[in-house]
């Protein structure tokens, strides 16, 4: 029996993760009672080993290993690059929070590395197969996580929602997937594309297939009519994790799309583009209308996530998909501009959460939209921070959410959607509301609470950062949205 | 008139359907648990059918051996009011019946003989007499699949840690002992001498 070693050099970041997350199950366990920084310093310590050698190993081929199963190329180090950072911040925001409720355990690291090799796992699958189980790794940790509070009912109730829900749609999944290789008689994202100019592909069976992993797709990142799950989750779970919840795995979220819908059935894209359509149109209506009536700020800014989501499948619908008479295929740049609204939502997402995390202390929760009262005289900072957030969420130039809902509109107007521009930018509209009224209870309102803001140095210090990031990248974007560009040209030959 | 194997399947087929149902039908927990353990062994009888001998044989040890036995005593030892639960599955059972038929009908006419009949399928060859599908599993699982099997067993580690985080604490009135505390021990921590006068009476 001959079997040829595979190359791990690709996988060396995956490797490592793993690796580091075993030493901190160590860790954790044999640490002595003073050593309760060690499981937190050896993750940030993992999250930034693991950004040095994803950096340090990019490389401008697409190399594929394990029997083709897993693909390295730019979107693969451009998003993990991107991951490892917004888990970094992660970690570093919810510590205080953690600390306060008596969550702050090992498990807490040791559930977030692991979702983090899940994600990992997720952007650089080239096959259903560990696609699926990049998924499942990364879902495992965070039902796990919502129901970290086990005195809470509402966090369990939200896990207990979340994860029946959720076992519902990998079923979906798999369902569609099993169809596909029905069709292809495959599995790797590949040999799919390969098979469909096969004339001998059964197409019905392949379309079939396609609408149960739409389905799949659209509840893990949360779009109407997929979207029930969100804004219970994202209520229910302890600030820290709604704030994983809400970054990273959007990030996963959009690479799971990519490798499935554009990689893996880009001929079948009319199919798939009429049917994200609906979705984007549906999320981006009643995310925006639906947050004008919420009083908590986690419910409010879950359903600013579905009409970001929404926003962001606009940008996959715009795409244009052309097989060239050569075999390659030929993509407009509305794919990146999807990814740059992914990454620009991120950004946002982790600086709102991180903000409500600032003003919660022991026993104190920071939820509703009464707390964020007067915030810019309790600390002028912070205040500045949230506005940032709000405008840029809102698509108020030269913001980072501007230039990101400009480049989604620029690819939809490009590819003929005419009405399509109009009614998200109307919608966009009415949603501006919401974020703004979130920056006149600031700045105009007397505060109902008037203690000062606890929060530890090096938290003040990644938030401010993430801030900046948010208005300088708006001021600067063309950087970011050509390093899209190139990521998805490159990864998509 | 039909071959040996095609009765066999029959057979095994009709045993599964019929134990399936009754595993919803079944008004008591143990007998619903028991049925399911029939189903799981008539579905592994299947595999073999398929010369699929290694993963029939595992069907039945880990589920029907393991876990199953455990569901059992997990039924067996909570008191579960089972009528409650069922409540509403009689009412519920018409429309329910309605919806899983237009179901079946519209996929029956997407996924049916159209495109997956036996002729469209053609049998594999049959496997040459000295052939292993342990062996074959187990080199496909080692060389080919090594990464998604790794990460299988990420997941049952994930499992593990979650179960943990979940269920154990550290309650506060918890009695236990401290054997180097026992050892540090001295005279002079537990043995008080107190110097008193004699006293009559």
């Amino acid at each position: 029996m001959n079997f040829p070693l595979p190359d791990f050099f690709p996988a060396s970041a995956e490797i490592f993760v793993l690796v580091m997350a075993c030493v901190v199950l160590l860790a954790d366990l044999f640490k002595s009672e003073r050593q309760g920084w060690l499981p937190y310093v050896l993750t940030l310590a993992t999250l930034a080993g693991a950004f040095a050698i994803q950096v340090g190993t990019a490389g401008p081929d697409t190399t594929l290993t394990f029997s083709g199963m897993f693909v390295d190329d730019r979107l693969a180090d451009v998003l993990k690059s991107c991951l490892y950072i917004t888990v970094f911040a992660v970690v570093v925001y919810s510590r205080d929070y953690l600390m306060a409720r008596g969550l702050e355990r090992g498990e807490y690291y040791l559930l977030v590395l692991f979702a983090t090799l899940g994600m990992q796992v997720m952007i650089s699958a080239n096959h259903f197969l560990t696609l699926y189980l990049g998924l499942e790794l990364l879902s495992l940790a965070i039902y796990a996580l919502v129901a970290l509070d086990r005195e809470s009912a509402r966090s369990t109730e939200a896990a207990m929602k979340y994860f029946v829900l959720g076992a519902l749609a990998s079923g979906l999944l798999l369902y569609g997937m099993s169809m596909i290789y029905g069709a292809t008689g495959t599995l790797e994202i590949s040999a799919i594309a390969r098979k469909l100019s096969d004339p001998a592909t059964n197409m019905e069976v392949l379309r079939f297939g396609l609408v149960f992993l739409v389905a799949g797709l659209a509840f893990k990142i949360g779009v109407v009519p997929f979207h029930m799950w969100i804004p219970d989750v994202y209520h229910g779970a302890p600030t820290a994790i709604t704030l994983l919840i809400g970054s990273a795995p959007k990030l996963a979220g959009f690479a799971m799309a990519i490798r499935l819908l554009v990689d893996g059935l880009p001929t079948l894209a009319v199919e798939w583009q009429q049917m994200l359509m609906l979705l984007a149109i549906l999320s981006i209506a009643l995310g925006n209308v639906v947050a004008i009536a919420q009083t908590n700020v986690k419910r409010m800014l879950a359903y600013s996530t579905i009409s970001h989501m929404g926003f962001m499948l606009l940008g996959l619908v715009s795409g244009v998909i052309e097989l060239r008479a050569s075999g390659d295929i030929h993509l407009s740049y509305a794919f990146g501009s999807a990814m740059f609204y992914t990454i620009a939502y991120v950004l946002m997402s982790s600086a709102a959460f991180g903000t409500l995390l600032v003003l919660t202390r022991a026993g104190v929760e920071a939820e509703t939209l009464d707390d964020l009262k007067g915030l810019n005289r309790r600390s002028p900072w912070f205040a500045a921070v949230l506005m940032m957030v709000m405008f840029s969420m809102a698509g108020i130039p030269f913001f980072i959410g501007f230039f990101a809902k400009l480049a989604v509109l620029q690819a939809v107007v490009a590819a003929g959607y005419i009405y399509t521009a109009v009614f998200a930018v109307l919608l966009s509209l009415i949603g501006a509301f919401f974020y703004l009224r979130v920056v006149k209870l600031m700045y105009f309102d007397e505060p109902l609470d008037n203690s000062p803001l606890v929060a530890s140095t090096e938290m003040r210090a990644l938030l401010s950062v993430n801030a900046l990031a948010i208005a300088l990248i708006g001021l600067m974007p063309q950087s970011l949205l050509a390093l899209c560009a190139s990521a998805l040209g490159q990864a998509l030959k | 008139m039909m071959d040996f194997q095609t009765a066999v399947f029959f057979f095994l087929s009709a045993i599964l359907v019929a134990a399936s149902l009754r595993v919803i039908t079944a008004r008591n927990p143990v007998h619903a648990a028991l049925y399911l353990v029939l189903s799981f062994f008539t579905a592994g009888g299947i595999w073999m059918l398929l010369q699929a001998e290694f993963l029939a044989i595992a069907l039945v040890l880990v589920y029907v051996g393991a876990v199953m036995v455990l569901f059992l005593f997990v039924v067996m030892m909570l008191d579960i009011n089972i009528e409650r639960m069922r409540e509403g599955f009689w009412a519920n059972l018409v429309p329910g019946l309605i919806v899983a038929g237009l179901m079946l009908a519209e996929m029956f006419a997407v996924l049916g003989a159209k495109y997956f009949s036996a002729d469209r399928m053609p049998a594999p060859e049959a496997a040459a007499a000295g052939y292993s599908n342990t062996k074959e599993l187990g080199r496909l699982i080692y060389t080919e699949y090594v990464y998604p099997f790794e990460l299988a067993s990420v997941i049952l580690l994930v499992a593990i840690i979650a179960a943990i985080a979940l269920t154990m604490r550290k309650r506060k009135d918890t009695k236990f002992q401290e054997p180097a505390k026992q050892i540090a021990v001295r005279r002079e921590d537990r043995v008080r001498l107190v110097s008193m006068p004699a006293e009559k009476d």
